[in-house]
């Protein structure tokens, strides 16, 4: 339905890297869970990363979203659907001397969205392995289509395409034998057809009914993101976390993004962990809730998210670490859980299906609970 | 040489000194034997990358920002 991301971070060199070593041989199993605002999400998602060589590192992901969706924008305009999201990717790191070099493909399909994305990426570590320097490129295709119900069958218009480019610069840095230090900036240029055929802008018509109309949003974006992250190792065997993002687009919509983390091992074989994270962004310059009259800006759109709205995000986890005797090929594992509390609440976004006059109508708010359950294996 | 001259004198010496420095090689200021706690697992910023991959992915599909997550070669096939 709506178009999803499509997230080649899996593979990706983090911040995090503080010398030039190949990605550890990891397999993950990972079992997601969101369920809010009229809509659940789940399904796998399976990693394996494994060396072939010294130098060669290739990792495989699979990943679905099984989505049961009756969301305030589902029920305004069409009817609750259920549908499937499968991804699959590649990738291969490749580290020579101080140098890594990352490439990799990433493959996403549902019934109204295919995306296909390339990426490539070199990082550096120099000054004794104090500062590593990473440098990304990124390549998307996206095919947008709309799916049309007519007498209980469901058939797909391809209604655009949507290119995508996108450049990334990290650093990582040890500021002191404590303290590790990520800086993170992204440029991201869209252009193409960037817009939900199911969302609908509404206006006032001569007679005082709101009505609605498709929305039109322009055909080119593009954004810039920086990030700041600290990590502190305190003295009691535990680490304090927390990051900064600021992020601005040519569709006018600023945001600022907040994060706090705190992770304690409690014995040799548990580690437990809190985090905090708050998220704020005003709307995009052709956002409206509801127009004056029909056609009254070449732009107009009520997505709730180019909508102002703020999000706070609670999150605890537990993970087990343990030595499978049995097969000796396997180092250790460690059994993982996490739950997350989301609680959104839009400025100017109204809930229509409550239903009243114009100014009447109540803000939309909703909770919801992402919860993910995985199990990891080094070897 | 008088007080300013003597307080000048010391600045120009203190800059000089800092460029001739500054013509040696860098030098880790932590040193290999010194990094055990950055070793440590809780200090990885990215521990769980299918678990971290997902909750950017969950917080990219409802928000209007994205990028600077921390990691190279997020692609994007949202709008």
């Amino acid at each position: 339905m709506r178009p999803r991301t499509v997230t080649a971070a899996l593979f990706a060199l983090t911040a995090a890297s503080h010398a030039a070593v190949l990605p550890d041989d990891r397999a993950d199993l990972l079992w997601h869970d969101w369920d809010g605002g009229g809509v659940t999400v789940q399904g796998p998602s399976i990693l394996v990363r494994k060396s072939v060589t010294d130098s060669l590192s290739l990792a495989a992901n699979y990943y679905v979203d099984m989505i049961s969706s009756a969301s305030v924008d589902v029920l305004s305009t069409a009817s609750p659907y259920k549908e499937t999201r499968k991804q699959g990717s590649l990738s291969a790191d490749y580290l020579h001397g101080n140098t890594t070099y990352s490439l990799g493909y990433i493959e996403s399909k549902e019934p109204d969205y295919v995306a296909k994305t390339g990426f490539f990426s070199i990082s550096e570590s120099m000054f004794g392995d104090l500062t590593t320097v990473s440098f990304g490129y990124t390549r998307g295709w996206d095919r947008v289509g709309e799916d049309l119900h007519q007498n209980g069958l469901v058939s797909t218009v391809w209604v655009g395409d949507a290119d995508h480019r996108n450049w990334q610069a990290s650093l990582s840095q040890i500021l002191t034998r404590n303290l590790l230090l990520g800086v993170n900036f992204e440029t991201d240029e869209s252009d193409g057809y960037l817009q939900s055929p199911y969302r609908s802008a509404r206006y006032v018509n001569p007679e005082g009914l709101v009505q609605t109309e498709p929305q039109v949003t322009p055909n080119t974006r593009t954004g810039n993101a920086g990030s700041l992250q600290l990590k502190y190792y305190l003295p009691w065997h535990a680490a304090l976390d927390g990051n900064y993002r600021l992020y601005h687009d040519t569709w006018g919509i600023l945001a600022h993004t907040v994060g706090a983390g705190y992770t304690q091992p409690v014995s040799t074989d548990w580690t437990l962990r809190g985090s905090v994270r708050y998220y704020r962004q005003n709307a995009a310059t052709f956002y409206s809730d509801l127009f004056p009259f029909e056609d009254s800006q070449n732009f107009m759109s009520r997505d709730r998210e180019l909508a102002q709205f703020h999000d706070l995000t609670l999150g605890v986890g537990a993970s087990w670490l343990f030595h499978p005797g049995w097969p000796r090929w396997i180092e250790k594992g460690t059994l993982n859980l996490s739950y997350n509390r989301l609680h959104i609440a839009y400025d100017d976004f109204h809930n229509w299906l409550v239903g009243g006059p114009p100014g009447g109508v109540p803000l939309y708010a909703y909770d919801a609970s992402v919860t993910q359950f995985f199990i990891s294996f080094w070897y | 040489m008088t007080r300013r001259g003597v307080g000048l004198l010391a600045v120009v010496a203190t800059v000089a000194a800092g460029l001739l420095c500054g013509c040696s090689p860098l030098q880790p200021w932590v040193k290999p034997y010194e990094r055990e706690h950055l070793a440590d697992p809780i200090m990885s910023f990215d521990p769980n990358p299918v678990s971290d991959t997902y909750l950017d992915h969950v917080f990219e599909v409802r928000e209007g920002a994205r990028g600077a997550t921390g990691s190279v070669g997020g692609g994007c096939g949202c709008n």
